[in-house]
């Protein structure tokens, strides 16, 4: 069944009869990533206000591949479970040439993790999901159609203009978050560069709604049969929903590709029959462009408005909650005088290292589907054809490679014989603790894992579990016991085979970017 | 070059040599080309020396342009 898109509900803000004190987060951009912003503060025990031109969930499927980190992300903001059970979960993908399968891959081949390696949901179900929860938060002032139509900065505070039904109004925080997407008016407002690259390729997308009784994988061919195009991908979606994406070359006209007598036969051919209703469709470019920084003073670019990646990688919806992970515990601590604004530029760091690095993946991708005449045509094609005839070919056909969360480049103490899983830097890998799981023990604050030893320490929690197989396996290595010093987005700061109290002391506040 | 062998290696090079060129004789350009890229591929492989790879790509590069 089609979903069903309910308004949500607008009332006039209050800033519209009287002036309003300044508050201490403005975000500006309900999707996903603004949604998550506001619960990830909230969790710290931060207010926002939400504001968004529109008051409905994102039309068409958009952003469907939930990665296991954006759902352990999604489980810390009260929807992990909610997203599961209504997602289509895979972990196995299947690249064909033409009829012929040349690689598969399984992304999560271990057990021992709450969260499987992807799961399927439409933006529109991810949104809904987050705005309940959001409306449900007292700490969350969530403005429909309040659109924001001019921004200032001080050095103390941002100001926003905001255009409603009923009038407009300013406001202003101590911070403004931009979530306004891949198009960010704020940057424009800014005059911000947002510089990179755009391939001359278009692609269609479209969900379609059928019977069917298709494996839960993501397909995808090079050069298929069905399709005069160069590729194609298949995934599956709840509500017998399907997205089919189509490679329709740089002539081709999107306006015309949009209409249903055109697209309607394409993929009749794609499914092999036409007991299907079309649900969506859209025509885009790739483009891999990045902010040259995602701090600018009391404005801060969280998700597409500062970077946007091609899509064959789930990089950009879980690119961004990898932002909202940074930014939320750093933002919350400035804001509430634990740690100064030094703290927010290691948001720009780490999530310009995080960016790059899917900007990379994806604009590699992208190359290998869409290659110019010459040589990346000929390699390309030659790739394809060893991938039939010798086996190490076949890791080589890139058909996007799927979003992993980023090792950040810490320079922080570390013992060489400790697991690479979880050095420093990296997310903390999850673990079977009893009936719960590490990550959700974790939660969002700082915590010490002390395993196979005993530790007091002030500043954070100290966690030691009885040290299991997997536990071993992930955390110990060969060691007997080890240190972990673990960041509230639950990331590695720092580890130990033994150390002093004093030494963690230190590197509890570098972690604060404290003297 | 600190990876990268530049120095006589390969026993019997005359008879690779050889052979190379044939399985290219009678072969059109863009077939040529396909061969020696599916060659390149193969053998890049086979190294699997990142670092070498990198000196041999910058050994052959030079001077071409």
């Amino acid at each position: 069944m089609p979903y069903d898109y309910k308004p949500f509900p607008y009332h006039p803000p209050r800033g519209l009869t009287e002036p309003e004190a300044t508050h201490p987060v403005i975000i500006v951009g309900a999707g996903p990533i603004g949604l998550a912003m506001a619960l990830e503060l909230a969790n710290h025990g931060v207010r926002s206000v939400v504001l968004d031109d529109n008051n409905v969930v994102s039309v068409g499927s958009r952003a469907i591949c939930w990665s296991k980190r954006s759902l352990e992300i999604l489980d810390r903001l009260g929807v992990g479970d909610k997203a599961v059970e209504k997602g289509v979960t895979w972990k196995v993908g299947r690249t064909f040439h033409r009829d012929k399968e040349v690689f598969n891959f399984d992304l999560l081949p271990e057990d021992g993790h709450k969260m499987p390696a992807f799961v399927n949901l439409q933006q529109y179900y991810v949104e809904q999901f987050l705005a309940e929860a959001a409306l449900q938060s007292d700490l969350i002032d969530l403005r429909f159609k309040n659109k924001v139509t001019a921004i200032s900065q001080t050095d103390e505070m941002a100001s926003v203009r905001v255009e409603t039904p009923d009038g407009s109004y300013d406001l202003t925080g101590q911070y403004v978050i931009a979530c306004d997407g891949a198009k960010s008016p704020i940057r424009g407002m800014m005059g911000l560069d947002f510089d990179g690259e755009l391939f001359e390729e278009r692609f269609l997308i479209a969900d379609i709604e059928m019977q069917a009784d298709m494996p839960s994988e993501r397909r995808f061919w090079f050069e298929p049969t069905f399709h005069n195009g160069q590729s194609a991908l298949l995934h599956k979606q709840p509500d017998n929903i399907y997205r089919i994406d189509l490679q329709l070359g740089w002539d081709s006209d999107p306006e015309v590709e949009k209409q249903p007598k055109v697209v309607i036969p394409r993929i009749e051919k794609v499914v092999g029959h036409s007991d299907f209703t079309l649900d969506w469709v859209s025509v885009y470019t790739f483009q891999c462009r990045r902010l040259d920084r995602f701090v600018h003073d009391r404005v801060i670019f969280v998700g597409d408005s500062a970077h946007v990646v091609s899509p064959f990688g789930a990089r950009g919806g879980n690119g961004g909650l990898q932002d909202v992970d940074n930014i939320g515990w750093k933002l919350a601590a400035v804001l509430q005088g634990r740690a100064s604004p030094a703290l927010l530029e290691t948001y720009n760091a780490e999530r310009v290292h995080g960016s790059d690095e899917n900007i990379l993946n994806s604009a590699r991708a992208t190359k290998f589907m869409t290659p110019s005449d010459g040589a990346e045509r000929l390699f390309r094609d030659q790739v394809l054809a060893l991938a039939a005839k010798a086996p190490f070919a076949r890791a080589w056909v890139n058909s996007g490679r799927l979003s992993v969360p980023a090792v950040y480049p810490l320079d922080a103490p570390d013992h060489h014989a400790l697991p690479k899983a979880s050095r420093p830097g990296a997310v903390a890998p999850d673990a079977r603790l009893g009936n719960d799981w590490l990550l959700h023990q974790l939660g969002g604050r700082p915590v010490i894992l002390a395993l196979g030893c005993d530790i007091a320490v002030d500043g954070a929690d100290v966690l030691s579990p009885p040290v299991s197989e997997i536990l071993k396996q992930r955390y110990l290595g060969l060691l007997e016991s080890a240190i972990y010093l673990i960041r509230p987005d639950q990331v590695i700061a720092a580890r130990w085979n033994h150390t002093e109290p004093e030494a963690i002391s230190n590197a509890i506040k570098a972690m604060w970017c404290a003297a | 070059m600190k990876n990268l062998i530049t120095t006589p290696n390969l026993p019997d090079h005359d008879g690779f040599y050889a052979e190379l060129l044939a399985k290219h004789k009678d072969l059109s350009e863009a077939q040529s080309h396909a061969l020696n890229a599916q060659l390149v591929l193969i053998l890049a492989n086979h190294i699997g020396d990142r670092a070498a790879l990198s000196e041999a790509l910058e050994l052959a590069a030079k001077d071409q342009r």
